[in-house]
């Protein structure tokens, strides 16, 4: 795909090309990720969006190398983090991290706060506990927390907004360069999840990170995001500038995704045309596009042809026969 | 509303027991919802909504003591006698979960948990329960409906287990429906699909609806009325385009701005509501929203407002300083 090389202006930090991700389940094979491209520049938030089972997280965990691709690369700072494994690996490791969606799942409830925050520190040979205090209570205090309340406590004693932002203190604490949110806010309630989504818009700015921020609700991913990825059953239907992407979308899917979001206007009546029909199982994907089963514009080129990223608009790629914008 | 009441909540209070002391969950609240008509309640986790569900629902955990009336069709589902509770929930008012796979028995097909449903009130023979069956299937959406019968919910996807908890629902036609986050387990474009079922079984069905939901932009276009709750109590109540024209309480004002907006620029910051709600076993003094209020002065800290009426009777609130937004055109 030649043209991803133009995808961006910036010089990227992450280069995903041609990504394919399985799984053996049972036997039969899930196409989690199929020849999936993308790149994130430095400084930028990629937005992926997507819905359950469309390979977002998969993704995410595959560019960690937290599963291991069946084919193409993931080039971090130029290096492909695909061929090195074992102290290469956790070296480059060092320099990214990952939020997840469930802010109490994913801290230790045995462990006081400072502790978990101090492990990376500890992983990664920060040796004097003096060093790692200071740091533990520097990202606390980026993230609104206050050092001495939250240290000697446990998880179950704070909210899930809190905890979010222990989470987040804890992926800050190596200061990395790159972090992968995944779905950070959807556990959240509404009045928390614009104080999380403003703390690292916050953190981006503080400490020159980039981001890949995958989430399911597209009002949110536009909140945050530079550039906005569509994926859907394992592979791209559309990437371009946020703005751009949201007003004129190309992908019958993302117009479909734009489509489906509940409006807070009661003037805006919900369209009654949303399509029937869910996505197909990822263990037998349709031959052609994989959008084609629920796509009011699919022909037979769509069932005989998997239809390559293509430039639509300036800066906007559609993985679509037949897109809704024409190429100009 | 001038016709009667088909439910009229007065006066609910639910308080629990718990080991940090009594948590009041839901604080003395009243509502009307009449025949054929779509009430949302919103409000955030711990609000007291899903418990005010249940307590409509007599479903209440056996340590939570309720006061108040429940006026239902006529009758006082407070101090019905069990039997006739029964018989009641499931026939003429019935209710759809959030999770249905909690909601759904996993060891029983999807047939024997509709017929079971069919014969138990609407005392029909099994050649026509079954038939019965398939036919409900097929009205919420799911293609295929005899072979449906024969599966487990395990074998459905999450939209299509959601689709059978409300055929199971919509199955004895009941005269309220009451949907508890229906929509938030699933993915957009299926939760634009399951409200626009649901959107379309009650108008065809003249059945009343309470939707309950996080999600304003849920019920903006799909209700007749809002109450928005906090803190176990109804803050804001109003005819749907009434309130999202002219909310005069801080709290939906603040629940709304803080949604992203579809149409925002990137990188907007969000007009976040600070610090969290309160502690239900710990009860504030005053306005239990004063502490994150941006208008909060000395009266909301020591008084507690009352729900009262604005200048339409159908618009009430419960604010010392209510805001007058205005936008676009009010009446």
């Amino acid at each position: 795909m030649m043209q991803e090389t133009r995808q961006s202006r910036r010089d990227p930090l992450l280069k995903v090309e041609n990504l394919g991700v399985e799984y053996a389940v049972g036997g039969k094979t899930v196409h989690a990720v199929s020849d999936v491209s993308l790149q994130v520049a430095r400084g930028e938030t990629l937005g992926l969006v997507g819905e359950s089972g469309c390979g977002k997280s998969t993704l995410g965990r595959a560019v960690l190398q937290l599963r291991r691709a069946v084919s193409g690369q993931v080039l971090f700072d130029g290096q492909d983090l695909t061929a090195i494994h074992g102290e290469a690996l956790r070296r480059m490791r060092r320099r990214m991290q990952l939020i997840f969606q469930d802010p109490i799942a994913s801290l230790n409830p045995r462990r006081r706060i400072g502790d978990i925050i101090a492990e990376p520190l500890v992983i990664s040979g920060v040796k004097d506990p003096e060093r790692r205090r200071e740091l533990v209570c520097e990202v606390l205090s980026a993230v609104g927390l206050d050092p001495s309340l939250v240290i000697g406590r446990l998880p179950h004693e704070f909210s899930g907004g809190q905890c979010q932002r222990i989470c987040i203190a804890r992926a800050l604490v190596l200061n990395p360069e790159f972090i992968i949110c995944d779905e950070p806010v959807s556990a959240l309630d509404v009045s928390i999840r614009a104080q999380i989504l403003n703390l690292l818009e916050d953190m981006k700015a503080r400490f020159g990170l980039t981001l890949l921020f995958i989430a399911h609700d597209l009002a949110v991913v536009k909140a945050v995001s530079d550039r906005v990825a569509v994926m859907y059953l394992g592979r791209l239907c559309e990437v371009g500038p946020s703005e751009q992407l949201f007003a004129s979308p190309a992908h019958p899917y993302t117009a479909l995704l734009i489509e489906a979001i509940p409006v807070p206007d009661p003037d805006v009546r919900p369209a009654e045309s949303v399509p029937v029909g869910e996505p197909p199982s990822p263990i037998a994907p349709p031959s052609g596009c994989r959008f084609r089963t629920r796509c009011p514009r699919a022909d037979q080129r769509c069932i005989d042809e998997v239809p390559e990223l293509r430039p639509v608009a300036p800066d906007q790629y559609a993985a679509c026969h037949h897109p809704l914008i024409a190429a100009g | 509303m001038s016709e009667p009441a088909l439910l009229s909540v007065e006066d609910v209070s639910v308080d629990l027991p718990t080991p940090r002391g009594n948590l009041r969950a839901v604080d003395q609240v009243d509502l009307k919802i009449g025949a054929g008509r779509t009430l949302g309640i919103v409000g955030e986790s711990g609000c007291g909504k899903t418990m005010l569900s249940r307590a409509i629902l007599q479903l209440l955990p056996k340590k939570a003591r309720l006061s108040g009336g429940v006026m239902f069709d006529g009758q006082d589902l407070v101090t019905l006698d069990p039997e006739r509770l029964r018989k009641l929930r499931g026939r003429s008012l019935a209710v759809v979960f959030q999770d249905p796979m909690t909601s759904l028995n996993p060891v029983l097909t999807i047939g024997t948990q509709l017929i079971e449903t069919l014969q138990e009130h609407l005392e029909l023979d099994s050649v026509a329960a079954k038939r019965r069956s398939a036919e409900l299937l097929a009205a919420v959406g799911i293609p295929a409906p005899e072979q449906r019968l024969m599966q487990y919910p395990h074998q459905l996807s999450g939209g299509m287990r959601q689709r059978v908890a409300i055929a199971i629902a919509l199955s004895c036609e009941p005269k309220l429906l009451i949907a508890d986050e229906p929509t938030t387990a699933l993915d957009v474009t299926i939760q634009a699909q399951i409200l626009d079922l649901l959107a379309r079984e009650q108008r065809r069905r003249h059945m009343a609806m309470i939707l309950i939901t996080h999600d304003l932009g849920v019920v903006a276009g799909r209700t007749d009325d809002v109450a928005v709750m906090y803190a176990g109590r109804v803050v804001e109540r109003a005819p749907t385009p009434v309130l999202f024209k002219k909310m005069h309480m801080p709290y939906t004002e603040a629940l709304l701005a803080a949604i992203p907006k579809i149409d925002a620029a990137p990188h907007t910051p969000l007009p976040a509501i600070s610090g969290r709600p309160p502690d239900p076993t710990r009860p504030i003094q005053g306005c239990s929203f004063s502490p994150r209020c941006r208008y909060a002065a000395g009266r909301c800290h020591r008084e507690k407002p009352l729900l009262a009426a604005s200048e339409s009777l159908d618009h009430q609130y419960a604010c010392f300083h209510p805001i007058q937004v205005t936008a676009g055109v009010c009446a």
